[in-house]
Protein backbone atom coordinates (compact mmCIF):
# COMPACT_ATOMS: atom_id res chain seq x y z
CA UNK A 1 0.00 0.00 0.00
CA UNK A 2 1.79 3.35 -0.75
CA UNK A 3 2.75 5.74 2.08
CA UNK A 4 1.46 8.68 0.43
CA UNK A 5 -2.33 7.87 -0.48
CA UNK A 6 -4.55 8.86 2.67
CA UNK A 7 -5.37 6.70 5.46
CA UNK A 8 -8.21 6.69 7.24
CA UNK A 9 -8.42 5.72 10.89
CA UNK A 10 -9.56 1.91 10.59
CA UNK A 11 -12.04 2.75 13.22
CA UNK A 12 -13.98 5.51 11.37
CA UNK A 13 -13.54 3.37 8.31
CA UNK A 14 -15.39 0.70 9.84
CA UNK A 15 -17.68 3.05 11.71
CA UNK A 16 -18.82 4.80 8.64
CA UNK A 17 -19.12 2.22 6.64
CA UNK A 18 -21.20 0.11 9.56
CA UNK A 19 -23.49 2.87 9.97
CA UNK A 20 -24.59 3.64 6.18
CA UNK A 21 -24.91 -0.50 5.75
CA UNK A 22 -27.16 -0.51 9.10
CA UNK A 23 -28.82 1.88 7.48
CA UNK A 24 -29.93 0.43 4.28
CA UNK A 25 -30.46 -2.73 6.06
CA UNK A 26 -32.99 -1.29 8.73
CA UNK A 27 -34.68 0.53 5.16
CA UNK A 28 -35.03 -3.19 3.74
CA UNK A 29 -36.58 -4.82 6.45
CA UNK A 30 -38.99 -2.79 8.26
CA UNK A 31 -40.81 -3.96 4.97
CA UNK A 32 -40.70 -7.32 5.74
CA UNK A 33 -41.46 -6.97 9.35
CA UNK A 34 -45.13 -4.91 8.60
CA UNK A 35 -45.61 -7.34 6.10
CA UNK A 36 -49.13 -8.77 7.86
CA UNK A 37 -49.99 -4.56 8.32
CA UNK A 38 -48.67 -3.40 4.83
CA UNK A 39 -51.09 -6.30 3.16
CA UNK A 40 -53.92 -4.90 4.93
CA UNK A 41 -53.19 -1.29 3.73
CA UNK A 42 -52.35 -2.76 -0.32
CA UNK A 43 -54.80 -4.95 -0.81
CA UNK A 44 -58.79 -5.11 -0.72
CA UNK A 45 -59.81 -6.36 2.82
CA UNK A 46 -61.78 -9.25 2.06
CA UNK A 47 -58.10 -10.89 0.22
CA UNK A 48 -57.21 -12.98 3.72
CA UNK A 49 -53.72 -15.12 3.21
CA UNK A 50 -53.38 -14.23 -0.41
CA UNK A 51 -53.23 -10.56 0.52
CA UNK A 52 -49.91 -11.51 3.10
CA UNK A 53 -48.30 -13.78 -0.09
CA UNK A 54 -48.68 -10.90 -2.41
CA UNK A 55 -47.00 -8.56 0.11
CA UNK A 56 -44.44 -11.33 0.99
CA UNK A 57 -43.80 -11.57 -3.13
CA UNK A 58 -43.32 -7.89 -3.26
CA UNK A 59 -41.18 -8.04 -0.28
CA UNK A 60 -39.18 -11.03 -2.11
CA UNK A 61 -39.16 -8.76 -5.21
CA UNK A 62 -37.08 -6.41 -3.33
CA UNK A 63 -34.35 -9.57 -2.88
CA UNK A 64 -35.07 -11.05 -6.72
CA UNK A 65 -33.31 -7.41 -8.10
CA UNK A 66 -30.46 -7.72 -5.64
CA UNK A 67 -28.48 -9.29 -8.12
CA UNK A 68 -29.21 -7.14 -10.87
CA UNK A 69 -28.12 -4.07 -8.30
CA UNK A 70 -24.92 -6.27 -7.76
CA UNK A 71 -24.01 -6.15 -11.22
CA UNK A 72 -24.82 -2.92 -11.98
CA UNK A 73 -23.19 -1.09 -8.69
CA UNK A 74 -20.43 -3.53 -8.53
CA UNK A 75 -19.19 -2.17 -12.34
CA UNK A 76 -19.91 1.33 -11.29
CA UNK A 77 -17.64 0.33 -8.01
CA UNK A 78 -14.78 -1.14 -9.81
CA UNK A 79 -14.91 1.69 -12.54
CA UNK A 80 -15.21 4.83 -10.56
CA UNK A 81 -14.47 3.89 -7.25
CA UNK A 82 -15.99 2.47 -4.19
CA UNK A 83 -16.63 5.67 -2.38
CA UNK A 84 -18.96 7.45 -4.54
CA UNK A 85 -20.77 4.53 -5.24
CA UNK A 86 -22.01 3.81 -1.88
CA UNK A 87 -23.00 6.88 -1.64
CA UNK A 88 -25.28 6.99 -4.81
CA UNK A 89 -26.63 3.36 -3.33
CA UNK A 90 -27.64 5.15 -0.04
CA UNK A 91 -29.33 7.96 -1.98
CA UNK A 92 -31.72 5.72 -3.71
CA UNK A 93 -32.34 3.71 -0.48
CA UNK A 94 -33.07 6.29 1.57
CA UNK A 95 -35.70 8.14 -0.80
CA UNK A 96 -37.34 4.88 -1.93
CA UNK A 97 -38.28 3.62 1.80
CA UNK A 98 -39.23 7.06 2.31
CA UNK A 99 -41.98 7.46 -0.76
CA UNK A 100 -42.98 3.72 0.32
CA UNK A 101 -43.92 6.01 3.63
CA UNK A 102 -46.14 8.09 1.54
CA UNK A 103 -48.04 5.71 -0.45
CA UNK A 104 -51.67 6.21 -0.20
CA UNK A 105 -53.61 2.78 0.85
CA UNK A 106 -55.71 0.14 -1.02
CA UNK A 107 -58.89 2.51 -0.36
CA UNK A 108 -57.50 5.46 -1.91
CA UNK A 109 -55.63 4.63 -5.28
CA UNK A 110 -56.66 1.23 -5.77
CA UNK A 111 -54.54 -1.40 -7.57
CA UNK A 112 -52.14 1.56 -7.79
CA UNK A 113 -50.77 1.27 -4.14
CA UNK A 114 -49.37 -2.11 -4.77
CA UNK A 115 -47.80 -1.02 -7.92
CA UNK A 116 -45.80 1.99 -6.62
CA UNK A 117 -44.66 -0.17 -3.81
CA UNK A 118 -43.51 -2.75 -5.91
CA UNK A 119 -41.70 -0.26 -8.14
CA UNK A 120 -40.05 1.59 -5.27
CA UNK A 121 -39.22 -2.01 -3.83
CA UNK A 122 -37.33 -2.78 -6.51
CA UNK A 123 -35.48 0.76 -6.10
CA UNK A 124 -34.76 -1.11 -2.52
CA UNK A 125 -33.35 -4.19 -3.79
CA UNK A 126 -31.24 -2.37 -6.45
CA UNK A 127 -29.75 -0.38 -4.20
CA UNK A 128 -28.42 -2.34 -1.34
CA UNK A 129 -27.20 -4.89 -4.20
CA UNK A 130 -24.65 -2.80 -4.33
CA UNK A 131 -24.42 -1.58 -1.18
CA UNK A 132 -23.05 -4.26 0.83
CA UNK A 133 -20.12 -5.57 -1.66
CA UNK A 134 -18.86 -1.61 -1.81
CA UNK A 135 -18.52 -1.79 2.51
CA UNK A 136 -17.76 -4.59 2.60
CA UNK A 137 -14.82 -4.23 -0.35
CA UNK A 138 -14.50 -0.60 1.43
CA UNK A 139 -13.60 -2.40 5.03
CA UNK A 140 -11.23 -5.24 3.72
CA UNK A 141 -9.33 -3.28 1.47
CA UNK A 142 -8.26 -1.12 4.82
CA UNK A 143 -7.90 -4.22 7.07
CA UNK A 144 -3.83 -5.38 7.79
CA UNK A 145 -4.00 -9.01 6.48
CA UNK A 146 -4.46 -10.74 10.03
CA UNK A 147 -7.28 -9.17 11.18
CA UNK A 148 -9.46 -9.06 7.98
CA UNK A 149 -11.97 -11.30 9.02
CA UNK A 150 -12.13 -9.33 12.59
CA UNK A 151 -12.84 -5.86 11.00
CA UNK A 152 -15.16 -7.09 8.10
CA UNK A 153 -16.99 -8.91 10.48
CA UNK A 154 -18.21 -5.69 11.85
CA UNK A 155 -19.88 -4.73 8.20
CA UNK A 156 -21.49 -8.68 9.10
CA UNK A 157 -22.87 -7.31 12.21
CA UNK A 158 -24.90 -4.75 10.30
CA UNK A 159 -28.03 -7.02 8.67
CA UNK A 160 -28.81 -8.34 11.76
CA UNK A 161 -28.96 -4.70 13.85
CA UNK A 162 -30.78 -3.26 11.05
CA UNK A 163 -33.33 -6.02 11.49
CA UNK A 164 -32.55 -5.16 15.16
CA UNK A 165 -33.41 -1.17 14.79
CA UNK A 166 -36.46 -1.89 12.63
CA UNK A 167 -38.03 -4.56 15.08
CA UNK A 168 -37.30 -1.86 18.08
CA UNK A 169 -38.49 1.60 16.10
CA UNK A 170 -41.72 -0.64 15.38
CA UNK A 171 -42.31 -2.21 18.57
CA UNK A 172 -41.72 1.89 20.27
CA UNK A 173 -44.11 3.86 17.34
CA UNK A 174 -46.77 0.78 18.07
CA UNK A 175 -46.88 1.33 22.14
CA UNK A 176 -46.89 5.07 21.67
CA UNK A 177 -49.33 4.69 19.11
CA UNK A 178 -51.39 2.00 19.78
CA UNK A 179 -52.88 -1.00 17.56
CA UNK A 180 -55.36 0.79 15.91
CA UNK A 181 -53.64 4.07 14.81
CA UNK A 182 -50.76 1.71 13.91
CA UNK A 183 -52.73 -0.09 11.96
CA UNK A 184 -54.21 2.61 10.31
CA UNK A 185 -51.21 5.12 9.58
CA UNK A 186 -48.81 4.79 12.23
CA UNK A 187 -46.90 1.93 10.22
CA UNK A 188 -45.98 4.66 8.08
CA UNK A 189 -43.39 6.54 10.62
CA UNK A 190 -40.49 3.76 10.44
CA UNK A 191 -40.31 4.75 6.79
CA UNK A 192 -40.63 7.91 6.63
CA UNK A 193 -37.56 7.86 9.90
CA UNK A 194 -35.23 6.71 8.06
CA UNK A 195 -34.71 9.86 5.67
CA UNK A 196 -33.20 11.42 8.86
CA UNK A 197 -30.62 8.23 9.02
CA UNK A 198 -30.20 8.42 5.65
CA UNK A 199 -29.02 12.10 5.89
CA UNK A 200 -26.68 11.27 8.99
CA UNK A 201 -25.10 8.67 7.20
CA UNK A 202 -24.02 10.54 3.88
CA UNK A 203 -22.75 13.64 5.60
CA UNK A 204 -20.24 11.01 7.60
CA UNK A 205 -19.71 9.00 4.39
CA UNK A 206 -18.89 12.33 2.42
CA UNK A 207 -15.66 12.79 4.57
CA UNK A 208 -14.60 9.65 3.97
CA UNK A 209 -11.29 9.06 1.36
CA UNK A 210 -11.64 6.35 -1.39
CA UNK A 211 -10.17 2.92 -0.75
CA UNK A 212 -6.45 2.84 -0.59
CA UNK A 213 -6.19 -0.61 -3.08
CA UNK A 214 -8.37 0.73 -5.40
CA UNK A 215 -6.54 4.96 -5.71
CA UNK A 216 -3.17 2.77 -5.87
CA UNK A 217 -4.96 0.99 -9.25
CA UNK A 218 -6.28 4.06 -10.63
CA UNK A 219 -2.98 5.48 -10.21
CA UNK A 220 -1.16 3.34 -11.69
CA UNK A 221 -3.92 3.03 -14.64
CA UNK A 222 -4.66 -0.39 -14.09
CA UNK A 223 -8.55 -0.62 -12.91
CA UNK A 224 -10.43 -2.64 -14.82
CA UNK A 225 -12.13 -1.41 -18.36
CA UNK A 226 -15.07 -3.47 -18.31
CA UNK A 227 -15.24 -5.40 -15.16
CA UNK A 228 -18.51 -7.32 -16.01
CA UNK A 229 -16.47 -9.29 -19.19
CA UNK A 230 -13.31 -9.64 -16.46
CA UNK A 231 -15.23 -11.06 -14.05
CA UNK A 232 -17.93 -13.32 -15.79
CA UNK A 233 -15.82 -13.71 -18.86
CA UNK A 234 -12.52 -14.97 -17.46
CA UNK A 235 -13.10 -18.69 -16.58
CA UNK A 236 -10.45 -18.88 -13.86
CA UNK A 237 -12.66 -15.98 -12.12
CA UNK A 238 -16.40 -17.43 -13.18
CA UNK A 239 -15.60 -20.74 -11.91
CA UNK A 240 -14.97 -18.76 -8.50
CA UNK A 241 -17.85 -16.64 -8.86
CA UNK A 242 -19.81 -20.36 -9.07
CA UNK A 243 -17.85 -21.62 -6.03
CA UNK A 244 -18.61 -18.88 -3.77
CA UNK A 245 -22.77 -19.18 -4.51
CA UNK A 246 -23.03 -23.42 -4.62
CA UNK A 247 -20.34 -23.81 -1.83
CA UNK A 248 -20.68 -20.63 0.68
CA UNK A 249 -23.32 -18.15 -0.25
CA UNK A 250 -26.45 -20.30 -1.03
CA UNK A 251 -26.40 -22.43 2.35
CA UNK A 252 -25.52 -19.09 4.13
CA UNK A 253 -28.29 -17.36 2.63
CA UNK A 254 -31.00 -19.71 3.69
CA UNK A 255 -29.37 -19.90 6.98
CA UNK A 256 -29.76 -16.31 7.62
CA UNK A 257 -33.11 -15.75 6.38
CA UNK A 258 -35.00 -18.86 8.58
CA UNK A 259 -32.98 -17.59 11.86
CA UNK A 260 -34.11 -14.04 11.21
CA UNK A 261 -36.94 -13.88 9.24
CA UNK A 262 -38.96 -17.12 8.53
CA UNK A 263 -39.16 -17.60 12.25
CA UNK A 264 -40.79 -14.22 13.00
CA UNK A 265 -43.12 -14.99 10.38
CA UNK A 266 -43.86 -18.90 11.76
CA UNK A 267 -44.19 -17.11 15.50
CA UNK A 268 -46.14 -14.61 14.22
CA UNK A 269 -48.56 -16.56 11.20
CA UNK A 270 -48.01 -20.23 12.35
CA UNK A 271 -48.01 -20.10 15.73
CA UNK A 272 -50.69 -16.90 16.00
CA UNK A 273 -48.20 -15.17 19.12
CA UNK A 274 -49.41 -11.75 19.75
CA UNK A 275 -47.79 -9.52 17.92
CA UNK A 276 -45.18 -7.94 20.35
CA UNK A 277 -44.18 -11.31 22.11
CA UNK A 278 -43.06 -12.20 18.77
CA UNK A 279 -40.81 -9.25 18.16
CA UNK A 280 -39.76 -9.26 21.61
CA UNK A 281 -38.49 -13.03 21.32
CA UNK A 282 -36.38 -12.18 18.41
CA UNK A 283 -34.74 -8.57 19.75
CA UNK A 284 -33.75 -10.61 23.19
CA UNK A 285 -32.07 -13.04 20.64
CA UNK A 286 -30.20 -10.40 18.23
CA UNK A 287 -29.49 -8.62 21.10
CA UNK A 288 -27.61 -11.74 22.83
CA UNK A 289 -26.15 -13.60 19.40
CA UNK A 290 -24.86 -10.48 17.65
CA UNK A 291 -21.52 -10.18 19.70
CA UNK A 292 -20.74 -13.49 17.67
CA UNK A 293 -20.18 -12.08 14.91
CA UNK A 294 -17.11 -10.65 15.38
CA UNK A 295 -16.13 -13.16 17.57
CA UNK A 296 -16.43 -15.67 14.44
CA UNK A 297 -14.85 -13.40 12.05
CA UNK A 298 -11.65 -13.09 14.57
CA UNK A 299 -11.77 -16.75 15.22
CA UNK A 300 -11.86 -17.23 10.86
CA UNK A 301 -8.46 -14.88 11.00
CA UNK A 302 -6.50 -17.48 13.29
CA UNK A 303 -8.72 -21.27 12.09
CA UNK A 304 -10.05 -20.04 8.31
CA UNK A 305 -13.39 -19.65 7.17
CA UNK A 306 -14.71 -22.54 5.63
CA UNK A 307 -15.34 -25.02 8.37
CA UNK A 308 -16.88 -22.29 10.42
CA UNK A 309 -19.01 -21.47 7.76
CA UNK A 310 -19.89 -25.24 6.94
CA UNK A 311 -20.55 -26.18 10.81
CA UNK A 312 -23.01 -23.29 11.14
CA UNK A 313 -24.80 -24.48 8.43
CA UNK A 314 -24.92 -28.64 9.72
CA UNK A 315 -26.54 -27.42 12.64
CA UNK A 316 -28.80 -25.50 11.02
CA UNK A 317 -29.82 -28.65 8.98
CA UNK A 318 -30.08 -30.88 12.18
CA UNK A 319 -32.03 -28.92 14.27
CA UNK A 320 -34.48 -26.45 12.50
CA UNK A 321 -37.02 -29.50 12.28
CA UNK A 322 -36.72 -30.06 16.34
CA UNK A 323 -36.70 -25.99 16.93
CA UNK A 324 -39.83 -25.48 14.86
CA UNK A 325 -41.86 -28.10 16.23
CA UNK A 326 -41.44 -26.89 20.10
CA UNK A 327 -42.56 -23.59 18.51
CA UNK A 328 -46.02 -25.84 17.43
CA UNK A 329 -46.18 -27.73 20.66
CA UNK A 330 -45.58 -25.04 23.51
CA UNK A 331 -48.07 -22.32 21.50
CA UNK A 332 -51.18 -25.35 21.05
CA UNK A 333 -53.25 -24.38 23.50
CA UNK A 334 -56.36 -26.72 21.88
CA UNK A 335 -55.72 -28.52 24.71
CA UNK A 336 -56.19 -25.81 27.53
CA UNK A 337 -58.39 -28.08 30.67
CA UNK A 338 -61.39 -25.91 32.27
CA UNK A 339 -59.15 -25.95 35.35
CA UNK A 340 -55.91 -24.24 33.85
CA UNK A 341 -58.71 -21.02 33.02
CA UNK A 342 -57.62 -17.55 35.45
CA UNK A 343 -60.15 -15.69 33.65
CA UNK A 344 -62.37 -15.59 30.45
CA UNK A 345 -64.01 -12.26 29.06
CA UNK A 346 -65.40 -11.45 25.71
CA UNK A 347 -64.37 -8.31 23.79
CA UNK A 348 -65.99 -6.14 21.35
CA UNK A 349 -67.48 -7.99 18.16
CA UNK A 350 -67.09 -6.05 14.81
CA UNK A 351 -69.00 -6.92 11.70
CA UNK A 352 -68.05 -6.03 8.16
CA UNK A 353 -70.27 -6.22 4.87
CA UNK A 354 -68.95 -8.45 2.09
CA UNK A 355 -68.93 -6.79 -1.00
CA UNK A 356 -71.52 -5.06 -2.07
CA UNK A 357 -74.28 -7.96 -0.72
CA UNK A 358 -76.07 -7.24 2.34
CA UNK A 359 -74.59 -10.19 4.34
CA UNK A 360 -71.70 -9.36 6.42
CA UNK A 361 -68.88 -10.75 8.53
CA UNK A 362 -69.49 -10.87 12.36
CA UNK A 363 -66.28 -11.37 14.60
CA UNK A 364 -66.49 -11.87 18.03
CA UNK A 365 -63.51 -12.45 20.67
CA UNK A 366 -62.77 -13.78 23.72
CA UNK A 367 -59.83 -13.18 25.72
CA UNK A 368 -58.54 -16.19 27.64
CA UNK A 369 -55.96 -15.74 30.81
CA UNK A 370 -54.74 -19.02 32.31
CA UNK A 371 -53.42 -19.55 35.56
CA UNK A 372 -49.72 -20.02 34.12
CA UNK A 373 -49.45 -16.41 33.22
CA UNK A 374 -50.29 -17.25 29.24
CA UNK A 375 -53.20 -15.42 27.10
CA UNK A 376 -54.87 -15.95 24.60
CA UNK A 377 -57.97 -14.83 22.24
CA UNK A 378 -60.34 -17.06 20.75
CA UNK A 379 -61.80 -15.16 17.46
CA UNK A 380 -64.90 -16.41 15.67
CA UNK A 381 -66.01 -14.96 12.72
CA UNK A 382 -70.26 -15.83 11.58
CA UNK A 383 -71.44 -14.92 7.84
CA UNK A 384 -74.78 -13.15 8.86
CA UNK A 385 -77.31 -13.20 5.87
CA UNK A 386 -80.75 -11.87 5.93
CA UNK A 387 -81.48 -14.97 3.58
CA UNK A 388 -80.40 -17.64 5.59
CA UNK A 389 -80.00 -16.26 8.79
CA UNK A 390 -76.13 -17.18 10.50
CA UNK A 391 -73.86 -19.25 9.32
CA UNK A 392 -71.42 -20.59 11.70
CA UNK A 393 -67.85 -19.78 10.76
CA UNK A 394 -64.78 -21.63 12.23
CA UNK A 395 -63.26 -20.67 15.26
CA UNK A 396 -58.83 -19.41 15.51
CA UNK A 397 -57.41 -18.92 19.03
CA UNK A 398 -54.82 -15.58 18.00
CA UNK A 399 -52.63 -13.39 20.05
CA UNK A 400 -51.23 -15.64 22.10
CA UNK A 401 -48.98 -14.62 24.78
CA UNK A 402 -46.57 -17.18 26.34
CA UNK A 403 -46.10 -18.01 29.81
CA UNK A 404 -42.34 -16.52 31.30
CA UNK A 405 -40.54 -19.54 31.25
CA UNK A 406 -41.76 -20.77 27.43
CA UNK A 407 -41.07 -17.04 26.52
CA UNK A 408 -37.47 -17.52 27.58
CA UNK A 409 -37.18 -20.96 26.40
CA UNK A 410 -38.27 -19.50 22.69
CA UNK A 411 -35.44 -16.94 23.55
CA UNK A 412 -33.41 -19.39 23.75
CA UNK A 413 -34.65 -20.86 20.59
CA UNK A 414 -34.35 -18.31 18.50
CA UNK A 415 -30.66 -17.22 19.60
CA UNK A 416 -29.63 -20.33 18.83
CA UNK A 417 -30.71 -20.37 15.06
CA UNK A 418 -28.74 -16.71 15.03
CA UNK A 419 -25.79 -18.07 16.56
CA UNK A 420 -26.10 -20.07 13.31
CA UNK A 421 -26.12 -17.05 11.53
CA UNK A 422 -23.55 -15.49 13.34
CA UNK A 423 -21.53 -19.20 12.05
CA UNK A 424 -21.94 -18.60 8.83
CA UNK A 425 -22.36 -15.01 8.17
CA UNK A 426 -19.33 -13.88 10.37
CA UNK A 427 -16.55 -14.52 8.40
CA UNK A 428 -17.94 -14.69 4.76
CA UNK A 429 -17.05 -11.05 3.94
CA UNK A 430 -13.62 -12.16 4.27
CA UNK A 431 -13.79 -15.44 2.57
CA UNK A 432 -15.24 -13.24 -0.60
CA UNK A 433 -12.86 -10.64 -0.42
CA UNK A 434 -9.79 -12.77 -0.60
CA UNK A 435 -11.45 -14.66 -3.32
CA UNK A 436 -11.14 -12.16 -5.91
CA UNK A 437 -8.67 -9.46 -7.30
CA UNK A 438 -8.67 -5.66 -6.58
CA UNK A 439 -9.61 -4.47 -9.89
CA UNK A 440 -12.45 -6.85 -10.36
CA UNK A 441 -13.58 -7.19 -6.38
CA UNK A 442 -16.59 -5.08 -6.43
CA UNK A 443 -18.30 -6.95 -9.07
CA UNK A 444 -17.07 -10.51 -8.74
CA UNK A 445 -17.95 -10.75 -4.75
CA UNK A 446 -21.22 -8.86 -5.44
CA UNK A 447 -23.03 -11.03 -7.51
CA UNK A 448 -22.65 -14.60 -5.39
CA UNK A 449 -23.29 -12.66 -2.24
CA UNK A 450 -26.90 -11.26 -3.72
CA UNK A 451 -27.73 -14.38 -5.14
CA UNK A 452 -27.22 -16.55 -2.81
CA UNK A 453 -28.48 -14.48 -0.03
CA UNK A 454 -31.24 -12.29 -2.19
CA UNK A 455 -32.56 -15.15 -3.83
CA UNK A 456 -32.17 -18.19 -1.92
CA UNK A 457 -32.48 -16.57 1.12
CA UNK A 458 -34.60 -13.71 0.52
CA UNK A 459 -36.99 -16.40 -0.82
CA UNK A 460 -37.17 -18.61 2.27
CA UNK A 461 -40.32 -16.72 3.80
CA UNK A 462 -42.39 -16.58 0.97
CA UNK A 463 -41.26 -20.02 -0.80
CA UNK A 464 -41.73 -21.97 2.72
CA UNK A 465 -45.28 -19.90 3.12
CA UNK A 466 -46.02 -21.30 -0.05
CA UNK A 467 -45.11 -24.51 0.39
CA UNK A 468 -46.71 -24.25 3.67
CA UNK A 469 -49.75 -23.69 1.82
CA UNK A 470 -49.88 -26.51 -0.47
CA UNK A 471 -52.53 -29.43 -0.09
CA UNK A 472 -51.41 -32.21 2.28
CA UNK A 473 -48.70 -30.30 3.78
CA UNK A 474 -47.54 -29.72 7.59
CA UNK A 475 -46.68 -26.27 8.61
CA UNK A 476 -43.21 -27.48 9.09
CA UNK A 477 -43.24 -28.26 5.34
CA UNK A 478 -41.82 -25.13 4.25
CA UNK A 479 -38.42 -25.64 5.72
CA UNK A 480 -37.89 -28.33 3.69
CA UNK A 481 -36.47 -25.66 1.41
CA UNK A 482 -33.82 -24.18 3.77
CA UNK A 483 -32.67 -27.33 5.21
CA UNK A 484 -32.77 -29.03 0.76
CA UNK A 485 -30.73 -25.92 -0.09
CA UNK A 486 -28.46 -25.62 3.00
CA UNK A 487 -27.91 -29.67 2.51
CA UNK A 488 -26.36 -29.39 -1.26
CA UNK A 489 -24.20 -26.02 0.10
CA UNK A 490 -23.18 -28.05 2.66
CA UNK A 491 -21.50 -31.14 0.45
CA UNK A 492 -20.45 -28.84 -2.00
CA UNK A 493 -18.30 -26.63 0.21
CA UNK A 494 -16.59 -29.37 2.18
CA UNK A 495 -15.76 -30.93 -0.91
CA UNK A 496 -14.98 -28.40 -3.21
CA UNK A 497 -13.62 -25.01 -1.37
CA UNK A 498 -9.95 -25.02 0.50
CA UNK A 499 -9.76 -23.36 4.12
CA UNK A 500 -6.80 -21.35 2.73
CA UNK A 501 -6.64 -17.79 3.47
CA UNK A 502 -5.39 -15.13 1.00
CA UNK A 503 -3.03 -13.65 2.57
CA UNK A 504 -2.62 -10.54 0.00
CA UNK A 505 -5.58 -9.24 -1.45
CA UNK A 506 -3.78 -5.94 -2.94
CA UNK A 507 -3.90 -7.82 -6.59
CA UNK B 1 -10.56 -36.65 -3.36
CA UNK B 2 -10.05 -35.02 -6.91
CA UNK B 3 -11.72 -38.30 -8.37
CA UNK B 4 -14.68 -37.72 -5.93
CA UNK B 5 -15.34 -33.86 -7.22
CA UNK B 6 -14.99 -35.15 -10.81
CA UNK B 7 -17.80 -37.88 -10.19
CA UNK B 8 -19.73 -35.19 -8.10
CA UNK B 9 -19.38 -32.98 -11.25
CA UNK B 10 -21.50 -35.19 -13.05
CA UNK B 11 -24.20 -35.54 -10.62
CA UNK B 12 -24.52 -31.57 -10.41
CA UNK B 13 -24.29 -31.30 -14.33
CA UNK B 14 -27.84 -33.73 -13.66
CA UNK B 15 -29.39 -31.86 -10.47
CA UNK B 16 -29.57 -28.14 -12.88
CA UNK B 17 -32.59 -29.59 -15.40
CA UNK B 18 -33.78 -32.16 -13.16
CA UNK B 19 -34.68 -29.43 -10.46
CA UNK B 20 -35.89 -27.00 -13.31
CA UNK B 21 -37.97 -29.92 -14.36
CA UNK B 22 -39.49 -30.36 -10.63
CA UNK B 23 -40.15 -26.94 -10.42
CA UNK B 24 -41.98 -26.69 -13.79
CA UNK B 25 -43.69 -29.76 -12.69
CA UNK B 26 -44.66 -27.70 -9.23
CA UNK B 27 -45.76 -24.50 -10.97
CA UNK B 28 -48.04 -26.31 -13.68
CA UNK B 29 -49.82 -28.56 -10.69
CA UNK B 30 -50.15 -26.14 -8.05
CA UNK B 31 -51.27 -23.08 -10.35
CA UNK B 32 -53.93 -26.12 -11.58
CA UNK B 33 -55.37 -25.90 -8.20
CA UNK B 34 -56.29 -22.10 -7.65
CA UNK B 35 -58.97 -21.24 -9.20
CA UNK B 36 -58.80 -18.99 -12.23
CA UNK B 37 -62.14 -17.04 -11.59
CA UNK B 38 -60.51 -15.74 -8.50
CA UNK B 39 -57.85 -13.54 -9.30
CA UNK B 40 -56.11 -12.97 -6.04
CA UNK B 41 -55.41 -16.60 -5.27
CA UNK B 42 -53.89 -17.12 -8.77
CA UNK B 43 -50.74 -18.07 -7.81
CA UNK B 44 -49.11 -17.57 -12.08
CA UNK B 45 -47.13 -14.64 -11.24
CA UNK B 46 -45.15 -15.74 -8.60
CA UNK B 47 -44.36 -19.19 -10.35
CA UNK B 48 -43.27 -17.34 -13.03
CA UNK B 49 -41.09 -15.50 -10.98
CA UNK B 50 -39.56 -18.34 -9.58
CA UNK B 51 -39.03 -20.57 -12.53
CA UNK B 52 -37.79 -17.19 -14.37
CA UNK B 53 -35.17 -16.52 -11.29
CA UNK B 54 -34.08 -20.33 -11.13
CA UNK B 55 -33.56 -21.24 -14.92
CA UNK B 56 -30.26 -19.26 -14.97
CA UNK B 57 -29.03 -20.26 -11.41
CA UNK B 58 -29.96 -24.27 -12.26
CA UNK B 59 -28.06 -23.19 -15.71
CA UNK B 60 -24.71 -21.67 -13.41
CA UNK B 61 -25.35 -25.19 -11.44
CA UNK B 62 -24.61 -26.94 -14.74
CA UNK B 63 -21.34 -25.09 -15.59
CA UNK B 64 -20.20 -25.94 -12.30
CA UNK B 65 -20.85 -28.97 -12.45
CA UNK B 66 -19.06 -29.44 -15.88
CA UNK B 67 -15.98 -27.28 -14.28
CA UNK B 68 -16.14 -30.05 -12.08
CA UNK B 69 -16.55 -32.84 -13.83
CA UNK B 70 -13.30 -31.38 -16.19
CA UNK B 71 -11.16 -31.11 -12.88
CA UNK B 72 -10.94 -27.50 -13.20
CA UNK B 73 -11.61 -27.39 -9.08
CA UNK B 74 -8.70 -30.38 -8.67
CA UNK B 75 -6.50 -27.61 -7.80
CA UNK B 76 -7.89 -24.02 -6.50
CA UNK B 77 -6.16 -20.80 -7.32
CA UNK B 78 -3.50 -20.16 -3.72
CA UNK B 79 -4.57 -16.70 -4.23
CA UNK B 80 -6.73 -13.80 -6.24
CA UNK B 81 -3.36 -13.19 -7.72
CA UNK B 82 -4.00 -16.44 -9.64
CA UNK B 83 -6.95 -15.47 -11.11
Amino acid sequence: MSETLPKNNIFKVIGASSLGTLIEWYDFYIFGSLAVIIGHQLFPEDAGASALINTLAIFAAGFIVRPFGALVFGRLGDLIGRKYTFLLTLVLMGGSTFFIGLIPSYKSIGYAAPILVLILRLIQGLALGGEYGGAATYVAEHAPKDKRGFFTSWIQTTATLGLFLSLGVIVITKNILGAETFGDWGWRIPFLLSILLVVVSIYIRMKMHESPMFSKLKAEGNISKNPLKESFNNKANFKMVLLALFGATMGQGVIWYTGQFYAQSFLENTCKLDFNDSRYILLWGIAFATPFFVIFGAWSDKVGRKWIMLSGMLLGIVFYRPIYQTFLDDTDFSKVEQSDILTSKALPSSALLIGNSTDSLRTSATQVILKNGASFNVVKTDTVSNQRGIISGGEMVKDKVLPTPVFWKFVGLIFFQILLVTMVYGPIAAFLVELFPTKIRYTSMSLPYHIGNGVFGGLVPFIATLIASFAGSTPLSGLWYPIGIATLSLIIGTIYLSNKKDESIND
Amino acid sequence: MNALKKFLGLVWMILGPVAMTFLFIQAVEKVGLTHTDIERTNTMLQWGIILFIFLPISLGLMIFGFYAWKGEYDQLPENSEDI
